[in-house]
């Protein structure tokens, strides 16, 4: 079995995390969390990992690396609906959850005695002996968290690691190191500032405190963390809190990612890093290559602001037409294709796929229209797919629509929007009596926790259909 | 409209509660006072006011009730 993240050789008196209440975790904490849940699970069998950036979740997620347990990544605060369908969908053999996780999402589990505590987190028996999975199989994310779908990716060893070691060479990273955890350890972007420090060496700054309270600016002041890293709306943020006037002598670079970033915002940002002798990374990834693929070095933040930048190192870009062949010219717009070692095994879409080998060879098409320049730097200008990409996360619009029709089989759904918002277009059913507008942007906002300001609903007659029955998107447009 | 109505309605219309659930009511308390929403809950009180709050007040604004004393200091009597 490989070593995640160079554990087995680290000193167990090194520091790993400061929590934000104050309390200390050693590399040997996790190499003993590997232990004792190896010792309870027996190896190889799937947990569901419920994680609110604690001291638990991190031991938690650490031990079932190295003890080689499959976990699934969810967010602690995740829908109990959502829970329930993928516990029911998957059938973990283990959850290991915060014992002080919310009544309703508590209910969705078994009711058995934890089998072990790990610093506030409890492991609990599933009931079920779990699905059976490929040898190469070691971490799963959700690809779409905020709708509840059942697929998911499938990440080996050699995908986190190469993605861990290619982030550690480009920001230069070394065990002096102390990130605060701005983003939850759920999430593909979270999980990788995790790995890529841990592999390291490094201290994290681990709080589940969130940027708008000041016990956060509190630890970072006093702990001194040296990153800080955040999604376009992390970004809004820090401009609003003045970020940019705070005292932060130990402060050496800010990462962007989960989305572009606007252009005034990357400039700002740029201007204060070059001003004030710190570093700003653009970067660009998917959940589905463990996650980094593009990274704008930091010297060049300003003249090249827009673009997302170079392919990490042993990872590589190129751009295709819609038959499939390369497109060379710069300036010229096509699908953006990666291939590197971080790039996942594949989709799993239910518990039988968990058997599956790697099926994507290691390149990733990754639905992204982007374009090269002169320099070889890329820049982002469109989608391919249907999803929009709101406060980080990929909302699937086809997802969404299914999701409401499931809910309210009274009337016709489609959804369209920019990254700020999602616009739900409602048309009665033939004859019923439809939901109105504020029921479905309350059952959206409880099921996907996006702001409610951030989903409008429009009432029209009938959704736009060609004569094939498909919607015609076009015809309903942004407005 | 009085300061302290034109206050709860801020928050009703923000989160979509009962006025019921204002008292005690807590920055993180539900899922719709997430970060997101205090951006937009600090921006609908600065339009609503026509004040600037800045970043230790925008911080402290942890609570219905904190909320209340960080308006006083900007002169809104509720």
């Amino acid at each position: 079995m490989s070593d995640l993240f160079g554990m087995k050789g680290r000193e167990p008196g090194r520091l790993l995390a400061v929590s934000e209440d104050g309390g200390w975790l050693y590399y040997g904490d996790a190499q003993d969390a590997g232990r004792m849940l190896g010792g309870v699970m027996g190896g190889r069998s799937l947990v569901f990992l419920l994680c609110d950036n604690s001291p638990g979740a991190l031991l938690g997620y650490l031990g079932c690396l190295q003890c080689g347990a499959v976990p699934l990544l969810l967010d602690a605060n995740i829908a109990p609906e959502l829970l329930a369908a993928l516990a029911d969908t998957y059938r973990p053999a283990f959850f290991l959850v915060p014992q002080a996780l919310p009544a309703a999402a508590r209910a969705v589990l078994p009711r058995t005695r934890p089998l072990l505590r790990l610093r506030g987190s409890i492991l609990l028996a599933g009931g079920e002996k779990g699905p059976a999975l490929h040898p190469e199989l070691r971490l799963l994310l959700t690809t779409s968290g905020s709708t509840g779908s059942p697929k998911l990716v499938r990440l080996s060893a050699q995908n986190l690691e190469a993605n861990a070691a290619s982030i550690c060479e480009y920001l230069e990273l070394d065990e002096t190191e102390r990130p605060a955890t701005v983003l939850p350890m759920s999430y593909s972007y979270g999980m990788s500032i995790v790995n890529s420090h841990v592999l390291a060496g490094a201290a994290l700054l681990l709080t589940g405190r969130s940027l708008l309270e000041p016990e956060f600016w509190e630890l970072v002041r006093t702990e001194g963390a040296t990153s800080l890293a955040g999604v376009p709306y992390t970004y809004q943020m820090y401009r609003r809190l003045g970020l940019c006037e705070m005292q932060l002598p130990r402060l050496r670079y800010l990462t962007q990612a989960g989305g572009k970033l606007p252009e005034e915002l990357h400039r700002q940002f740029a201007r204060w890093a070059a001003d004030t002798g710190r570093r700003f990374y653009v970067m660009y990834g998917q959940t589905e290559a463990s996650p980094r693929m593009g990274w704008l070095p930091a010297e060049r933040a300003l003249d090249k602001c827009g673009s997302m930048g170079l392919a990490v190192p042993g990872g590589r870009f190129w751009l295709e037409d819609g038959a499939g062949r390369a497109v060379e010219a710069p300036g010229e717009v096509g699908e953006l294709i990666y291939a590197g070692k971080n790039v996942a095994m594949g989709y799993a879409r239910q518990p039988g796929d968990l058997a599956k080998a790697d099926e994507w060879g290691g390149i990733l098409r990754t639905g992204d229209m982007a374009k090269r320049d002169e320099e070889g730097f890329y820049s982002i200008v469109g989608r391919k797919k249907r999803f929009l990409k709101m406060f980080g996360n990929r909302v699937n619009l086809d997802e969404v629509e299914r999701m409401l029709a499931a809910r309210f089989p009274t009337a016709a759904f489609a959804c369209t929007g920019r990254d700020d918002l999602l616009l739900v277009w409602l048309a009665p059913a033939a004859g019923e009596k439809p939901p109105s507008g504020e029921e479905v942007v309350g059952y959206l906002a409880g099921q996907t926790r996006l702001p409610a300001r951030a989903i409008q609903v429009r009432e029209i007659e009938a959704i736009p259909q060609n004569e094939a029955g498909k919607v015609r998107y076009a015809a309903l447009g942004l407005r | 409209m009085t300061n302290l109505e034109k206050y709860d309605k801020l928050f009703l219309d923000a989160f979509r509660i009962p006025r019921e659930e204002l008292p005690g009511l807590k920055y993180r308390g539900i899922p719709a006072w997430d970060s997101v929403g205090h951006m937009d809950l600090m921006s609908a009180m600065e339009e609503a006011y026509g004040i600037s709050i800045s970043t230790p007040d925008l911080l402290s604004f942890s609570s219905y009730e904190a909320g209340k004393a960080v308006l006083e200091k900007y002169g809104v009597e509720l």
